[in-house]
């Protein structure tokens, strides 16, 4: 009983010593905020997706304070937001996540006229290209671009890869890696069979679905951020990946190729949009036409390394590969069957989900 | 300690506001559809062919994971509960710190190990050893949830091992038990409500994971966890992975029958 | 021989919890970006986290939640095992089960279902909405290491020190707590840990702008974890480690003051 006692005391001071000496270090790391003089936005964005210093910038020219807050996915962000559990003001979400939240009835029109950098610098082609999931631009500003594409390893592929259907190709068994997403996988089966990546047409769904299934012995894992990692470690020879995320991995194993496949493949836009019940919009079109500005958005564009629709701040990179870069800027004109992402209402969504399980239980 | 029923207040009252109403929310929402009609469909949405192999097969890698931990765990706890006194919290708390990395981190870097490049295979060609190739399969699946889940089983063991009165033990000896007779008739029967409690603490959790399942096997491989995952971040279907999650409440249940028919035996036990 | 066969399962388990831990450590170490890459040894990572008001905040505000939540988890739960012990079996078994529900249902489903209670409650999102979600899933944790060590309670003991005149107070303390207390702490480390770690109810429990270890690691993921992450782990786990080993190894010394510490309890 004695020893007992005695042991557990040690426990429990070495337990609370530690814990204390812990919590001393954290509290100790805590920066003060202070509120800013012209109020605050509340901004709502992917992680690592922007540089901190432009925060920063914001902060000190406009005396507004960024609550700034970081989600994982677009499904993770809607529910989120939907339910008003926190407010936000400027949220940064994909394509067909933008037209069910303007389905939703969810953001604010924009006033263009507050947002003089995003009229003038925003490259008009992507634009245009945000038309497939806002019709009138009405709603949403771009940030980030960028298309889906083959990474593959140049020593550990036989021939050049150009074709999406290079990943049914049974040499490469085990050495494949695809995303791990119901929408980005299944599209690379739908570009396959040459139907469009946003048809609801089961019987299209139905064999996309089987050549998901007919692939699955092939592929060695399904992921998404772990493409990169895996492949600059040479565990993989090709793999479907973002390609913002090519000019870092190439960089990192010069191996490494990025090509868009020629039955054409998905164009995806990230775009600033406001939400429809945001406390502060003011601040809000402030922040998204600051994040415009041909400096800032350059700043943005070597910290995440996605590309930039910014034609202001692609003038502004200094490194002319990268400006001229295929994989960062691909003259979208040269590719077929280029698409975006569009909502597909709730039982195209449903049907999407449904084939997916059935997919991986396979 | 009679006419103490204040005391269950506290806890009572939380379980009431914290655990009951936002269970009541997902019977609602697991018991509706889409326009709040009621229905049984989510339920009965086990039965179909997906969900019903994803459920079977994360029955059969957690009740192997809880088994490997219960082997593992029992005769570590044993030496442990034996061992010098002065000890004890040093060795229990160096069984707790690894989980004090985050839990992401240290999946993240099981995959390092694990990979065909990886750390372990490295290690192997070096000594010119064949290499493994466990990663993106059930097995490292099995692997990542025993490297989770141990601690849970350890501690609850050693708790109760810890407990068991040396002169018990000396006792059986004395009246001419060996070894094997002493294990059987006295400490194992003895240590049955930490069996029980590091049963639930891993074969529960085990489950209902998706994490392990995505990054240590390459999602390949669906469990009921990654369907109910799934259910809810990717296709914002809220009733049906609500309804798939009444359904694994029947194994809170079994559980709870599991207990207490341990339980009785626990009782006749003690001292 | 036999002592010798103890000594290396031993080391053994050890080897198998620890080698994430050493992987982490040495990428902390590791000047290349990614973890799929060795390039060289950097002690940057340390620099650049000192530096990180993001993470540090991060840091502070887990431990805070962390150490709130398993202090008040730990009260209340031992409080509910001492209720239960009491209760009718039945009764009690109803409890446990309701008890078992956080444990069991996935992450996502008790993030969810709270994130609605607070919703409809009127809650204002933010550190406390986290700390009682982490006080909520932490209790069933602490109740399933106090409630074994309550069964082997042997209750005459109890009844003994008040027939010699202790009050129920003095008696609880005295008899009944020191036997709990093995229970009582594994379960407090266990919430501890717990509430470090968890990331999908956090996240869906928050406010805007405040982040804990977990949710920022998750937000990091899609372009890499940070490798000031892997050092700030990196530090976590060697300060608790020397804590450690220094208490062990001044044993005459704290052996002294652990007896002064208990000496009240033995009048």
């Amino acid at each position: 009983m004695d020893n007992n006692m005695k042991h557990t005391t040690t426990t429990n001071k070495l337990l609370i010593g530690s814990v204390m000496l812990l919590a001393a270090l954290g509290l100790s790391g805590c920066g003060a905020s202070g509120g800013g003089e012209n109020g605050q936005v509340i901004v709502y964005n992917w992680g690592e997706y922007i540089d901190p210093e432009t925060i920063e910038m914001f902060e000190e020219e406009t005396g507004i304070e960024v609550v700034y807050d970081e989600f994982e996915t677009n499904e993770i962000m809607y529910p989120k937001v939907e339910s008003g559990a926190a407010s936000y003001d400027v949220v940064c979400p994909s394509d067909y996540m933008i037209s069910k939240m303007i389905a939703n009835d969810m953001l604010a029109e924009l006033d263009f006229d507050k947002l003089p950098n995003a009229k003038a610098n925003i490259g008009a082609q992507y634009y245009e290209q945000a038309r497939g999931f806002d019709p009138n631009n009405q709603y949403s500003v771009p940030y980030c671009w960028g298309t889906v594409g083959i990474l593959y390893n140049k020593t550990m592929v036989e021939e050049p890869i150009t074709s999406w259907s290079q990943l049914w190709d049974a040499k490469y068994a085990d050495n494949i890696l695809m995303q791990d997403s119901v929408r980005d996988a299944f599209m690379v089966a739908e570009k396959l069979n040459g139907f469009s990546m946003n048809t609801t047409d089961p019987q299209e769904l139905e064999t996309a679905k089987n050549s998901l299934i007919e692939q699955k012995p092939l592929v060695q894992a399904y992921v998404i951020d772990q493409v990169r990692d895996k492949m600059i470690g040479n565990e993989a020879a090709i793999g479907v990946i973002y390609s913002g995320e090519a000019i870092y991995t190439q960089r990192e194993n010069p191996d490494l190729e990025y090509v868009i496949p020629e039955e054409g493949t998905n164009v995806w836009i990230d775009s600033w949009v406001i939400l429809k019940d945001a406390p502060n919009k003011e601040n809000a079109e402030k922040f998204i036409d600051f994040m415009c500005r041909g400096d800032i958005a350059v700043k943005n564009f070597e910290y995440i390394t996605y590309s930039t629709p910014n034609e202001a701040a692609r003038e502004l990179i200094e490194d002319e590969d990268i400006r001229n870069s295929e994989i960062a800027f691909p003259d979208l004109s040269k590719y077929n069957h280029l698409e975006t992402f569009v909502y597909l209402g709730e039982d195209g969504d449903a049907l999407y989900n449904e084939l997916w399980k059935e997919v991986k239980s396979n | 300690m009679k006419s103490k029923k204040w005391l269950s207040a506290p806890y009572t009252l939380w379980s009431l506001v914290f655990i009951i109403i936002p269970l009541c929310m997902i019977f609602y929402y697991g018991l509706t559809d889409k326009t709040g009609a009621f229905t049984l469909e989510n339920i009965m949405a086990i039965a179909t062919a997906q969900h019903a192999k994803a459920l079977r097969l994360s029955l059969l890698l957690s009740l192997i994971s809880t088994l490997i931990c219960f082997l593992l765990a029992y005769p570590l706890a044993m030496i442990l509960a034996n061992m010098k006194v002065s000890q004890h919290s040093f060795i229990l708390l160096i069984f707790i710190l690894p989980m004090w990395m985050n839990f992401l981190l240290r999946t993240l870097a099981w995959q390092t190990l694990l990979e065909k490049n990886g750390v372990i295979n490295n290690v192997l060609s070096f000594l010119h050893l064949p290499n493994i190739n466990i990663i993106n399969t059930p097995y490292a699946i099995i692997l990542g949830m025993v490297y989770n889940f141990l601690p849970f089983m350890v501690l609850p063991l050693y708790n109760a091992l810890s407990k068991i009165d040396e002169n018990v033990v000396n006792a059986a000896r004395d009246l001419g038990a060996d070894n094997l007779h002493t294990f059987f008739r006295i400490i194992l029967p003895l240590s049955v409500p930490g069996i029980i409690s590091g049963i639930s603490m891993v074969f529960v959790p085990a489950l209902t994971t998706f994490v392990i399942s995505s990054l240590l096997g390459g999602s390949k491989i669906l469990l009921i966890g990654n369907v109910i995952d799934q259910e809810f971040t990717q296709a914002s279907n809220w009733n049906l992975g609500s309804g798939l999650s009444i359904v694994l409440m029947l194994f809170i249940i079994l559980n709870m029958i599991a207990s207490a028919v341990f339980d009785k035996e626990g009782e006749g036990s003690m001292l | 021989m036999k002592n010798a066969a103890k000594k290396i399962y031993i080391a053994l388990i050890v080897l198998f919890l620890y080698a994430p831990i050493g992987t982490l450590m040495v990428l902390s170490f590791n000047a290349s970006k990614t973890r799929a890459k060795w390039g060289g040894i950097t002690f940057k990572w340390y620099g650049q986290l000192l530096h990180n008001d993001d993470i540090l905040k991060a840091f502070g505000n887990t431990l805070l939640i962390a150490l709130l939540s398993s202090v008040i988890a730990t009260i209340i739960g031992t409080i509910a095992c001492i209720a239960m012990s009491n209760m009718k079996k039945r009764t009690r078994m109803v409890m446990l089960g309701i008890t078992n529900i956080p444990m069991l249902n996935a992450d996502i489903v008790t993030g969810i279902s709270l994130m609605l209670l607070f919703i409809s409650f009127g809650f204002k999102f933010g550190l406390g909405t986290i700390l009682l979600s982490h006080i909520t899933f932490n209790i069933p944790y602490v109740i399933l290491s106090v409630m074994p060590r309550m069964k082997q309670l042997n209750p005459s003991i109890y009844e003994a020190a008040q027939d010699l005149g202790a009050s129920p107070v003095t008696a609880f303390f005295k008899v009944v707590f020191p036997d709990l207390l093995p229970g009582i702490l594994s379960g407090f480390l266990m919430a501890f840990t717990m509430s470090l770690d968890d990331f999908i109810i956090t996240h869906f429990t928050k406010g805007a702008g405040v982040d804990t270890l977990s949710t920022k690691i998750y937000t990091e993921v899609r372009k890499g974890i940070k490798p000031e992450m892997y050092a700030l782990s990196t530090l976590i786990f060697v300060t608790v480690l020397v804590l450690l080993i220094l208490v062990n190894v001044t044993p005459a010394r704290h052996e002294k003051t652990a007896i002064s510490g208990m000496s009240p309890d033995k009048s």
